[in-house]
């Protein structure tokens, strides 16, 4: 019974607030004051009118769009390359390799940001959306290297033997034996690098000038400027920017939660 | 097996890519850490130790970060590991409501750290916020000493989800026939968990430490969404230091601070290490 209770206490402390924010975005701001957490008695869309209208986000939502269409798979496909090589080259060589990008995990974006700033202000890649595909690819192919070659080492040498056996080389391989076995690990660092370069507000922080070239959470964040307190409107922004993930999640759930997970095993 | 040089092609293109924007720049950013440079004009001083010597001995707003960051790291990794392991004990058997459950407490870790910061403004608000109508007293964030503790809270909402699938996995490790042993041997349910789940636990747990501790470090995002930007100093930790004092024009000075923030992490995740390994016997 205490089992119970307390799941449902903890559930309760989820949805709780997850429904507030979707019942808000249905409110009038006077509504909201009225009542600030029950269902709207009064629904009304004029909110995602004037945040998709006025306030453009429809653009700022094809922007994040367009950023993660290129650099999710452009991420995946190196880093599928470097994984391949780790678990085919000798074992010294495989192993630089695999520390090289390691290293790059125990460094944080912060401590570049700095840098990374001049460098893509003086290429005239900062404030362009082709600057940001660039700077996701960058700064998450330690943790998709990692992901994957942990899981290309785990394919049997014998395939790879066979396959050049007969008569396949390094790219056909790769092609034929190691991209489609590895197809599940792919497809859940495919959902954690969506999650991260979905949801990344740093780098568009600090490279995006122009408010046409922003992405969803830079768009969120300057609304929290602009409009303050003005709770229906964040909420709004909030349900447009997390729908696509929360609906992927609902159909995708179990490469969310392996995506995810193992992106967390990189420590 | 016969050797395929053409191997050592398949890593280049990323790894060019990783050497000019990843590796480059990090050297770079210790060439900036002993300038006085602020990121636009032609020509800078270098200053040697100096940004490093006023970090450590003159700097008030940085070791304010500081502090407010390790507390805010100790709330996060304590709160969290306690709260996701009791999660995952009550969901460790797969029946139907614990799939639910998992997957609802797993949901926060999917939004995004702005939207979160949104979430949990209105929670704390102290005129319309959640937490004002249910009658909990206090300024939550506007309270100067116990603000950094409000974010922990809304931090670990957003991950316990996450370390509790981390736990769930460890504990799906544990062999059943230990449990059976020592139920055998007269056990009871604590005693069953003190003595032969927790140690098993052993590297889940230095696992989740350790990620927690990371992603406490980089909750640039939440403290930006919650506190505004800059974030007041209650709410300043060192991510939030670091991208103000470069906003100043400061730019070298804030190279300094990443490298010290790069050493603080190294340092934290280094004293896990060892405790991890003193409490493993090793």
């Amino acid at each position: 019974m205490t089992r119970r209770a307390l799941l449902a206490v903890y559930a309760l402390l989820i949805v709780v607030p997850l429904m507030v924010v979707l019942f808000g975005s249905l409110k009038t701001t006077p509504d909201l004051f009225a009542s600030p957490f029950g269902p709207p008695t009064a629904p009304t869309l004029g909110n995602y009118r004037v945040i998709l209208g006025d306030a453009g986000l429809l653009r700022v939502f094809g922007n994040s769009a367009l950023v993660v269409i290129v650099s999710v798979p452009a991420t995946l496909a190196l880093a599928s390359l470097v994984g391949y090589a780790v678990a085919r080259l000798p074992r010294w060589p495989s192993r630089i390799l695999f520390g090289v990008f390691a290293a790059g995990l125990a460094v944080p974006a912060q401590a570049m940001m700095i840098p990374q700033y001049v460098q893509f202000d003086r290429l005239g890649l900062r404030d362009s959306l082709l600057g940001l595909m660039l700077i996701n690819v960058v700064v998450t192919l330690p943790v998709a290297v990692f992901i994957l070659s942990g899981f290309m080492r785990t394919l049997p040498r014998e395939l790879f033997e066979a396959a050049a056996l007969d008569g396949a080389g390094p790219w056909a391989a790769y092609r034929r034996v190691a991209v489609p076995l590895s197809l599940p690990s792919l497809a859940a660092t495919a959902i954690f690098l969506l999650v991260m370069h979905w949801n990344d507000l740093l780098y568009p922080l600090l490279f995006i000038d122009d408010p046409a070239k922003r992405t969803l959470p830079l768009a969120l964040l300057d609304f929290s400027g602009e409009y303050l307190t003005d709770y229906p409107l964040l909420f709004t922004g909030v349900v447009i920017a997390s729908v696509p993930m929360v609906l992927l999640y609902a159909f995708l759930q179990r490469w969310f939660v392996a995506g995810i997970t193992a992106g967390a095993v990189k420590g | 097996m016969r050797r395929h040089w053409g191997l050592y092609l398949f890593p280049i293109p990323a790894l060019a890519l990783y050497l000019a924007f990843f590796v480059l720049p990090a050297a770079q950013g210790l060439q900036y850490a002993i300038t006085d440079w602020d990121g636009f004009s032609p020509s800078y001083n270098q200053v040697g130790a100096g940004n490093f010597a006023r970090i450590v001995t003159n700097d008030d707003q940085f070791a304010n970060a500081l502090r407010n960051n390790l507390t805010f790291l100790l709330a996060v990794v304590s709160g969290q590991t306690v709260l996701a392991l009791g999660l995952a004990v009550l969901l460790a058997a797969r029946t139907r409501g614990s799939t639910v459950l998992r997957a609802l407490f797993f949901l926060p870790t999917v939004l995004s750290s702005i939207s979160v910061a949104f979430v949990w403004r209105f929670v704390y608000d102290p005129n319309l916020g959640l937490l004002h109508s249910l009658g909990v007293p206090g300024r939550f964030l506007g309270d100067e000493d116990t603000a950094i503790l409000w974010v922990a809270v809304a931090q670990i909402w957003f991950h316990a989800g996450q370390m509790m699938v981390l736990f769930i996995a460890g504990l799906h490790q544990i062999p059943a026939e230990l449990h059976e042993a020592a139920h055998v041997d007269g056990a009871g349910r604590w005693q069953r968990f003190r003595f032969v789940t927790w140690p098993m636990l052993a590297p889940a747990t230095a696992l989740v430490v350790a990620y927690t501790t990371i992603q406490s470090f980089k909750a640039f995002d939440l403290i930006l969404g919650l506190a505004g930007n800059p974030p007041r100093s209650s709410l300043d930790i060192l991510s939030t230091r670091i991208y103000t004092t470069f906003t100043n024009s400061q730019l070298g000075y804030a190279a300094a601070e990443s490298v010290v923030f790069m050493l603080a992490i190294g340092v934290v995740t280094w004293l896990q290490n060892r405790a991890a390994r003193i409490g493993a016997g090793r």
